[in-house]
């Protein structure tokens, strides 16, 4: 009797819930909001720091800020030698590692055979992106200031980046290379075009955008590191202008590091003013770097 | 002046290798100077393996593609390591499945394969406009984009991208054009309009098309070839091959057997 009961009461029900549906309903539910509340959680550190910085550091922004030296024992005046500083530092440091970076992601993904080697050389890609960057600051003092002869210096700061920075420009110059369909490759081998004709003019033009990707997120963790240039060409206090690579230098990352720990009586707004700086000349490349990315990618066609 | 010879593509006892892995058994195949010949067979039967190794483009996967046997183009032996790549491919072209112009202008995909070939020389924009205009003729394409030559060439449609691929082969005088199975991207309005060139460019070029369809192989080809599990198993003039099969291998697989 039980039995036609349920048989004649599922009848009508065929397409409704079942317990089971709103079981599994209810349990989707629990883990949409709680991936959204780990996602929420993510932001809001990002959301604090910038609101705390805006709030505390802008009124310390003016002209005057950026563009005069440090005064006082570093309690007073401006940031300008430090600003200066980051770029001169960027710069070399760009100019030293995205030849050899672009070079190096080229033949790992046009040239290179899949063997032990080509492994060998991708592992140790991934390594060095792992290494603390105090190990590359001590790596950059033994090798470019000590070794190599460049004393504190620039130059010496500036090449201890470029190694950090390497794996970014690499990957990131490969990643786009390898985004390049096969069949554009294909077609040009067919031709009897050989590599090199075959990556200067369909791979690399295609692959443009995201190695440009990759140099502005260098620049960005390039500006922000300030263990692998205390040692190595970052100055504590250095309020000239550097006028060659031998120079030393202040930088922002270093700068903000001294007034917030080691000088006594700096103004809060003057430590705040400096990091909001910082942050924003990095969010301004990033920035660019994202527009410039959907800029090219909106005009291609494949 | 010595006669042209009658046979473009001369293959005899070839087997190759991926890996451990087999892929062709001691293949034969003659196609005749200017004719179409279809390679038929089902998925996996080595039909495009063996025309990716008239082009020696296999190679490109290393030393794990191995080649035993003789090819001959135009009489010439293509497999020793005497020779020269570029040449190879440039006298024997190549157009596959899908549509691959390179994402240049429609102008430049046509003059690609001619400036590489001779990359120290002047260009001379009149003789480039000259040869744009020939090969685009030559595929039926120039009407249709004669006034969309600065175009990126991947914003065209299946059809116009795969007549173009077609074309930029032209400019370097190929003697054969291999196709790898070149409408099964197409709509069937399309495959017709393709099948159509194929037709009208016999005889200047030797063609040898791999196609999935034995229905395009009656209609496009003079000569079929029937491949199977990496073997040669028969291969005649088309009419006589769909009519009369001699092995019962392929009149099951013309019948629709297997495959």
């Amino acid at each position: 009797m039980n039995h036609s009961d349920a048989g004649q009461a599922m009848e009508p029900l065929m397409f409704s819930a079942t317990n089971l549906n709103a079981h599994n309903r209810r349990l989707q539910w629990l883990f949409r909001v709680l991936f959204g509340l780990m996602t929420l959680i993510l932001v809001i550190p990002v959301g604090v720091i910038l609101t705390v910085l805006v709030v505390r550091g802008g009124p310390a922004i003016s002209m005057e800020f950026l563009f005069s030296h440090p005064s006082d024992g570093m309690t007073a005046g401006g940031i300008f030698p430090a600003l200066i500083g980051t770029m001169w530092l960027v710069a070399v440091a760009l100019i030293a590692s995205v030849p050899v970076g672009v070079a190096a992601a080229v033949y790992l993904s046009e040239y290179a055979p899949d063997n032990w080697l080509t492994r060998g050389i991708n592992l140790a890609i991934i390594n060095l992106a792992g290494v603390p960057s105090i190990v590359h600051a001590l790596f950059g003092l033994g090798a470019f200031v000590i070794f190599a002869g460049f004393g504190t210096s620039i130059l010496a700061a500036s090449l201890t980046l470029a190694v950090m920075t390497l794996p970014v420009v690499i990957v990131a110059t490969r990643e786009s290379l390898q985004a390049v369909p096969l069949a554009f490759r294909e077609a040009c081998w067919n031709m009897g075009a050989t590599r090199w004709q075959t990556i200067r003019t369909v791979v690399l033009p295609n692959a443009i955008s995201g190695i440009l990707t990759g140099v502005i997120l260098e620049v960005s963790r390039t500006a922000g590191e300030t263990a692998p240039i205390m040692f190595t060409g970052a100055a504590f206090f250095f309020p000239f202008l550097p006028l060659s690579v031998f120079d030393q230098t202040m930088a922002m990352s270093m700068h903000l590091f001294v007034i917030s720990t080691a000088v006594p009586g700096v103004p809060d707004e003057l430590k705040y003013g400096t990091a909001l700086t910082l942050i924003t000349l990095v969010l301004f490349m990033n920035a660019i770097s994202i527009t410039f990315r959907s800029y090219l990618r909106g005009k291609k066609k494949w | 002046m010595v006669e042209p010879t009658p046979l473009a593509i001369d293959i005899r006892n070839v087997s190759l290798w991926y890996g451990d892995f087999q892929a062709l058994f001691e293949v034969d195949l003659q196609v005749k100077r200017g004719s179409i010949t279809a390679l038929i067979g089902p998925s996996g039967c080595g039909k495009s393996t063996l025309l990716r190794a008239v082009n020696r483009i296999n190679e490109r996967l290393g030393d794990y593609v191995r080649t035993t046997g003789e090819i001959q183009v135009l009489d010439q032996s293509i497999l020793g390591d005497d020779i020269e790549l570029a040449q190879l491919r440039r006298h024997v072209g190549m157009v596959f499945q899908r549509p691959n112009p390179l994402p240049l202008s429609v102008r430049d995909n046509v003059l690609f394969a001619h400036r590489i070939h001779r990359a120290n020389e002047k260009f001379n924009k009149d003789e480039e406009d000259e040869i744009v205009e020939n090969a685009l003729r030559r595929v039926l394409l120039w009407d249709e984009v004669k006034d969309r030559l600065g175009r990126v060439a991947t914003g065209l449609s299946l059809e116009e991208q795969q007549k173009l691929c077609i074309a930029r082969l032209l400019p370097v005088k190929p003697t054969v054009i291999l196709m790898d199975e070149p409408t099964s991207a197409l709509d069937p309005k399309a495959t017709a309009a393709l099948e159509e060139l194929i037709w009208e460019l016999h005889g200047d070029y030797t063609i040898l098309i791999v196609t999935h369809n034995m229905a395009q192989a009656k209609r496009v080809s003079e000569e079929t070839a029937f491949m199977l599990l990496g073997r040669m198993v028969e291969h005649g003039v088309t009419e006589q091959f769909f009519l009369a099969p001699q092995k019962q291998e392929t009149a099951d697989y013309i019948e629709g057997r297997y495959g």
